[in-house]
């Protein structure tokens, strides 16, 4: 090759970078190493994370079983070694499994049109208010309190530079839900957008329909946010809403530390100009075939640099895959069971308990730690192998006496009930 | 009358619905352990919905022969040569798959106890050591979930600095030649773009530089090496330039590939930078995504980096919530963590010598191909490759054949195309990254195809124009697919 090419060595290649550039010695990391010590490291850095342990976590990333058809599908090369699909004729796999993701996302959300994935949840959100700015020519949005805290953190440093005020509203002290009269108050005329979250941040179904006619009253979009996508296996979409934004990472996409996940937008079809993100259309081929093509490019960044919707470019393909096939294999009957499943073992758990919030709940739900701390509670779980609840002080000051539980289809009877031992 | 014959039938494969009846199901479920709950009690009705119309109804067997079928239609590395320049489309070793899958490391919650959870920060840890090791910067931050997400949270900092600092400034100035994404990232910080013309050396004009450069630049995104696959030999002077007038230094870290144990950003005067760890750090692309966007950064930047930091506390890791000048968040919890630990185990199995190599086989690659294929392809810029090289189809264009025509008909030889139409500074342009990966043998059979297309272009021009000819599907309608979107599936 180096004939080829006609120079001497490889190092000849680099001959003309300025010398002052050039590293003048090796990199101070240690030689390489084989694949069995590669396993031999993870394996030791994984067994220093808790195993073994049952754990009632929720707060926006879930377990809940991960079908094995799963990882069959997203294993095989042709998925995972494949990238976004620009050459149609020869990646027509990867576009009908975002063209069919696109429908399952509308049929469970009730919107018109969806996305092929955003990062996560917490930047779908940031970018759904982005595109309620866009959509209204007006530059306010409130948000709920009892939306994730993290989302709301990072929805106020995208909003920051953009002449995008935030500004927030509460919660019903008694029920969680959002407060009416105190989102009624700030609402005005040059609101975007209002952002609930449902179930939202405590578990909590949340009033949309009621926070629907405030926003709209006012001329401002509705933006629907969810976590724990479960839920929608058995609650009634929002036919309110004029953006849902929301996580998959509760449809086979494991915990993993807190990513990757897939985020996902859907809204109606008179917004979907403003929507970011990959859009995949159906279309033919020369031979009148029904046929899949990256489309309505012209909002991405790649053809409209700074004018574009968004700076997203390489998204959450292979994690939205994995919905994907999770939604298939669960299918229309199974995903209502497991939302039930749900149900029924959160309020198992919490009726050994008592909430903190009389609002109705999915799989999760805010429990008082009467007579000593959240952490406390969760130290003399830790011994029985049990992870329990989010202690809540961390971002809702007003709730350091509380913890956020969640249980699944994984959480098992007895260490239920050990979990409500520990609060007697 | 005799049954029509269909060929095999994964030509034929519907969508999920058209599949679907009613009552097929492919899941499992124990028995609930604890007494069931009436949906309307718990929920209230109002709340409840019915059943999810359209929603897919398919046997086990039937779920996994739909994607199976699928994925048959799509080209893929573990195919062949898929020389998408820029974005750096290698073999990634299979256990990184497996070691990102570790239970351990898969089911931690991300809100599980910091005790518990030391496994996670000490891999976060040592990444962010050894990339900042790799670029020869001060600081790290692994949260950003992909290359442009960095590139925003970088400019931010870079913001926060300068507001710090008494004025954030309004521009930033962006080379012609850049990713769309640099210029997307920048208007969301806040900031107007500026362009620059390259040189006619195909690299920064550090004569214009000095003449835009004043005190309402903030910063220069640069790409290094540049879309062209050209080092910026003037990236020094550049940096003196900006630094001169207060004005900051990013660095585009798309093309790390080019420089591992070459050379590093931090010794030429870069402030901030990005890494794409799918690209050069491998994690499959998965069709596209998922990635991360680390950014390193230079000591003035660090006081700026997002919210939460790894410390030391005594012999543990912990997290820092408590940083006055942090941007905040940019995702909830740490970042794309399956990514970092596959980008992790690479730069383990490498190692420091291993990654030099890496570089100098990615570079050997590319100027192999480009030797091969400059007599038949018009080289627009001829200064020195890095790990990519552009043509543009000048000399194709003359028989009416495209950049875009030949990509297809690379198809028919097996081949996925390389990059069409970018950077945007060569007309027609053709931007082949070979990788590291790739053997002698299969860039011999890649630019066998490409000269014999440039011969076909002599001789049938036609006929290239209207490939691909052995796919499933023929070329697309993208035209009618924007005019009237059809962007989901409907009952008929």
């Amino acid at each position: 090759m180096l004939d080829v090419i006609g120079v001497g060595s490889v190092e000849d290649l680099f001959a003309h970078l300025p010398e002052a550039v050039r590293l003048k010695q090796p990199l101070d990391l240690p030689a390489g190493i084989s694949e069995y010590e590669v396993v031999e490291y993870f394996s030791a850095r994984a067994a220093e994370n808790a195993t073994g342990y049952s754990c009632f976590l929720g707060a926006g990333a879930y377990n809940h079983f991960r079908p094995v058809l799963v990882d069959t599908v997203v294993s095989r090369g042709e998925f995972l070694t494949s990238y976004t699909p620009y050459q149609a004729e020869i990646s027509q796999g990867t576009l009908t499994t975002i063209f069919e993701f696109q429908t399952m996302i509308c049929q469970l959300t009730g919107m018109d049109v969806a996305n092929a994935s955003m990062y996560d949840g917490s930047t779908a959100m940031a970018e759904a208010a982005m595109m309620a700015v866009r959509a209204t020519g007006r530059g306010r949005v409130l948000v709920a309190r009892s939306v994730h805290p993290e989302y709301r953190a990072v929805l106020r440093t995208y909003s920051e530079n953009q002449g995008m005020p935030v500004e927030e509203f509460g919660y019903v002290a008694e029920a969680g839900t959002i407060d009416l009269e105190d989102l009624d108050r700030k609402m005005d005329d040059l609101t975007a957008a209002v952002i609930v979250q449902s179930p939202n941040f405590f578990g909590i179904v949340d009033q949309l329909p009621a926070a629907a006619e405030i926003a709209h009253g006012r001329g401002a979009l509705l933006i629907v946010v969810f976590t724990e996508a479960v839920s929608l296996g058995i609650l009634r979409p929002s036919a309110e809403a004029d953006i849902v934004a929301g996580e998959l990472q509760s449809f086979a996409i494991a915990p993993s530390y807190g990513g990757p996940y897939a985020g996902v937008i859907a809204t109606r079809d008179k917004y979907v100009r403003q929507m970011p993100g990959r859009l995949v259309g159906q279309t033919v081929d020369t031979r009148g075939n029904r046929a899949f093509c990256l489309t309505l490019a012209t909002r991405e960044q790649h053809i409209r640099r700074e004018k574009a919707t968004s700076n997203i470019c390489t998204n959450q393909a292979l994690l939205a895959l994995m919905a994907s096939v999770f939604m298939t294999v669960y299918g229309k009957q199974g995903l209502r069971e497991l939302a039930e499943q749900n149900l029924a073992k959160a309020h198992y758990l919490s009726g050994q308990l008592r909430p903190r919030f009389c609002g109705k709940f999915f799989n999760e739900f805010v429990v008082k730690a009467a007579g000593r701390t959240p952490d406390e509670i969760n130290k003399a779980l830790l011994k029985k192998k049990i992870i329990g609840g989010l202690p809540l002080g961390r971002f809702y000051p007003e709730l350091a006496d509380s913890m956020l539980l969640c249980a699944t289809e994984m959480s098992r009877r007895p260490d239920m009930d050990v979990v409500a031992e520990a609060f007697q | 009358m005799t049954p029509r014959v269909q060929p095999h039938i994964s030509l034929h494969e519907p969508l999920l619905f058209e599949r679907s009846s009613p009552g097929k199901v492919a899941y499992q479920l124990p028995d609930l352990d604890v007494p069931a709950v009436n949906a309307g009690e718990a929920l209230g009705t109002e709340n409840v919905r019915k059943e999810i119309e359209g929603f897919p109804e398919v046997s086990e067997v039937e779920a996994l022969r739909h994607y199976t079928r699928l994925s048959t239609w799509n080209y893929a590395i573990d195919y062949g040569m898929y020389p998408l320049g820029s974005c750096t489309m290698k073999y990634n070793p299979r256990v990184n798959e497996v070691v990102a899958r570790l239970d351990g490391l898969s089911w931690a919650h991300p809100y599980q106890p910091e005790a518990l959870a030391q496994g996670s920060m000490e891999i976060m840890a040592r990444l962010e050591a050894a990339l900042a090791e790799i670029t020869g910067m001060d600081a790290v931050t692994l949260q950003p979930a992909a290359g442009a997400q960095g590139e925003l949270t970088a400019i931010l900092m870079m913001r926060a600095l300068l507001a710090k600092r008494g004025n954030p400034r309004k521009k930033i100035l962006i080379p012609d030649s850049a990713h769309g994404t640099n210029p997307a990232s920048a208007h969301i910080a806040g900031y107007a773009v500026e362009n620059i013309q390259s040189s006619e050396t195909g690299v920064l004009d550090v004569g214009a530089l000095e003449r835009i450069v004043d005190e309402d630049v903030a910063a220069l995104m640069v790409t290094n090496p540049n879309t062209l696959g050209v080092f910026e030999e003037n990236i020094l002077r550049a940096a003196d330039i900006l630094h001169a007038k207060g004005a900051l230094l990013y660095m585009d870290g798309a093309n790390m590939n080019a420089l591992m144990g070459i050379a590093r950003p931090g010794d030429f005067g870069v402030d901030a930078l990005h890494l794409n760890l799918h690209k050069t750090f491998s994690t499959p692309h998965g069709g596209g995504g998922p990635g991360a966007g680390p950014v390193a950064v230079k000591k003035v930047l660090e006081p700026f980096l997002p919210l939460p930091r790894l410390k030391r506390s005594g012999k543990k890791w912990a997290y820092d919530y408590k940083r006055k000048y942090s941007v905040g968040r940019v995702r909830a919890f740490y970042g794309n963590f399956g990514v970092l630990v596959r980008a992790l185990a690479y730069i383990l199995a490498n190692g420091g010598p291993g990654l030099r190599k890496v570089t100098t086989d990615a570079v050997l690659n590319a100027n192999y191909v480009r030797k091969r294929l400059e007599p038949f392809y018009d080289l627009p810029y001829s200064s020195p490759s890095m790990h990519e090289v552009v043509f543009s189809d000048e000399r194709q264009a003359k028989q009416g054949v495209h950049t875009g025509d030949i990509a297809k008909r690379l198809i028919d030889y097996g081949f996925h195309p390389y990059t069409v139409s970018f950077p945007l500074i060569v007309h027609g342009a053709l931007m082949i990254e070979p990788t590291e990966t790739e053997t002698k043998h299969e860039l011999d059979r890649f630019t066998d195809a490409m000269i014999s297309i440039a011969k076909e272009v002599e001789t049938d021009p036609q006929m290239v124009k209207n490939a691909p000819y052995g796919t499933r599907t023929s070329r697309v309608d993208e035209v009618a697919a924007a005019r009237k979107p059809v962007l989901r599936w409907k009952p008929a």
